[in-house]
């Protein structure tokens, strides 16, 4: 008989990140339902859903957008490993950016889907290993990670994040960057409690039309 | 029946959850690894990838500590742990429990000590992820062969768009920090000014070596820039 050839990873990818996301789906939703059987508390439908509903009017749209935005940067392995991590905007695509910027790869190429794929795997264990040995030292952990003189270093992690990946995507691409930005910047100026969430898509759009009316210019080398 | 917050059964299940998450970034990294030496990516550039990435997650990871501690006030530790290592990220944990609980009359500003309004917040915080699941599950394969088709057509543009993709997300995150005030726009500067000393050094003085470092470290010069503007523009610790 001849043996059969080995599925080559383009064909296996999609099909493995289906099955983890639906063990993913199992393992995440067993957990209320884990909570629900074992101690046989149930909370009453009708006045579940009107805490729940108003939440993912919210967050459901988010979630299609990030979809949309997401899967093209991260590819297909990236995608279906940092659905399933989270923490995506604020950790898994910075990293997963950083990285292929590092390795000089671009996204949506085979070399982008591996160091991406690589990066959101690596970044997923380090967050791991930090909430595991978070929560085991957490009394120790407390007094610190609460420390007031602490306060405005955490509260400006993200400011300090993209600045750093800022100056590095700026300086590359200049004038793919000027309208977004300055889109942005005035938009939180004229109203500064916009949730960023909301805006990540309306700056992506901004940013490829942009980029788009540039090449069609023969103005993007 | 007592406080179930901090109960056994409930690490028990924060156990369970960490150990999948970390089975399936292994098997990810074992795939992506195995198909990189495959294509020809030399292992050097692989393993430089993961150590420089788990360099640069400590310190967001620190702060991903400090929201499940945050929630860990009225949740207990195990319930907001299960949460943000698995799908959750704070900007949707704290909302969909603050909701949740204020449905039944309590509060996340204080402990939620009822079992059924605990188990109404730990549905809420979870069901609220299935729909995200369910997307990726059925569309990524199509957005990707999108993508592929696209790039058949024209390379440059998709990997300008892709590119364009980048700079929406980094706006909006700049223009954040912009609109945060002094010592956010302050922190953000000084993380950027670090990282363009970084760039310099490492491509005009010849330091490849630098590179993994480059990130992390303009990352935490902005934070500790952070405490030192806030002292001195708002007089204290803000």
């Amino acid at each position: 008989m001849k043996p059969r050839s080995p599925k080559s990873y383009d064909e296996t990818i999609h099909r493995d990140g289906r099955i983890w996301m639906v063990l993913a789906l199992v393992v995440t939703q067993g957990v209320p339902l884990a909570i629900s059987l074992h101690y046989g508390v149930w909370p009453p439908l009708g006045t579940f859903l009107k805490g729940f509903l108003p939440t993912i009017m919210v967050f459901w749209p988010i979630a299609l957008v990030e979809v949309a935005t997401f899967t093209p940067m991260l590819g297909s392995g990236g995608t279906y490993l940092g659905f399933v991590t989270g923490n995506l905007s604020n950790l898994k695509v910075p990293a997963a950016i950083n990285a292929m910027q590092q390795a000089g790869v671009e996204p949506s190429t085979k070399e982008g889907e591996i160091v991406s794929t690589l990066a959101i795997g690596a970044s997923s264990l380090v967050t791991n290993l930090v909430l595991a040995l978070g929560v085991l030292l957490m009394s120790y952990l407390v007094p610190v990670l609460e420390s007031p003189a602490l306060k405005p270093a955490f509260a400006n992690l993200l400011p300090s994040l993209f600045g750093a990946l800022g100056v590095v995507f700026v300086s590359k691409n200049w004038r793919i960057s000027v309208a977004p930005l300055s889109l942005m910047i005035l938009l939180f100026l004229a109203a500064p409690s916009l949730p960023v969430g909301i805006l990540i898509p309306v700056g992506a759009l901004v940013s490829i039309g942009a980029a788009r009316a540039l090449y069609k210019r023969k103005l993007l080398g | 029946m007592g406080d179930i917050r901090n109960s056994a059964f409930l690490f028990a299940l924060g156990c369970v959850v960490a150990a999948f998450v970390t089975l399936q970034s292994l098997v990810f990294i074992a795939k992506a690894w195995r198909e990189g030496k495959r294509i020809g990516l030399p292992a050097a550039a692989m393993r430089k990838t993961l150590v420089s990435s788990a360099v640069f997650t400590i310190v967001p990871s620190a702060a991903i500590l400090l929201a499940v501690l945050t929630l860990a006030g009225s949740l207990g530790l195990p319930l907001p742990w299960i949460r943000l290592s698995v799908i959750g990220a704070i900007t949707y944990e704290l909302p969909a429990a603050e909701t949740a609980a204020q449905a039944f009359g309590a509060s996340t500003k204080s402990p939620i000590l009822d079992p059924t309004v605990f188990s109404a917040v730990a549905w809420a915080m979870t069901a609220g992820s299935v729909f995200a699941m369910f997307l990726v599950i059925f569309f990524v394969k199509r957005i990707q062969g999108g993508i592929s088709k696209a790039q058949s057509r024209d390379t440059k543009w998709v990997s300008l768009l892709i590119t364009a993709m980048f700079m929406g997300l980094i706006s909006a995150f700049l223009g954040g920090a912009l609109a945060g005030g002094a010592v956010s726009i302050l922190s953000l500067a000084t993380s950027a000014l670090v990282m363009a000393l970084f760039g310099l050094l490492i491509k005009k003085a010849k330091l490849p070596s630098l590179e993994s470092f480059a990130m992390p470290v303009s990352m935490l010069c902005g934070m500790a820039s952070a405490i030192l503007y806030s002292r001195i523009l708002e007089g204290g610790a803000k």
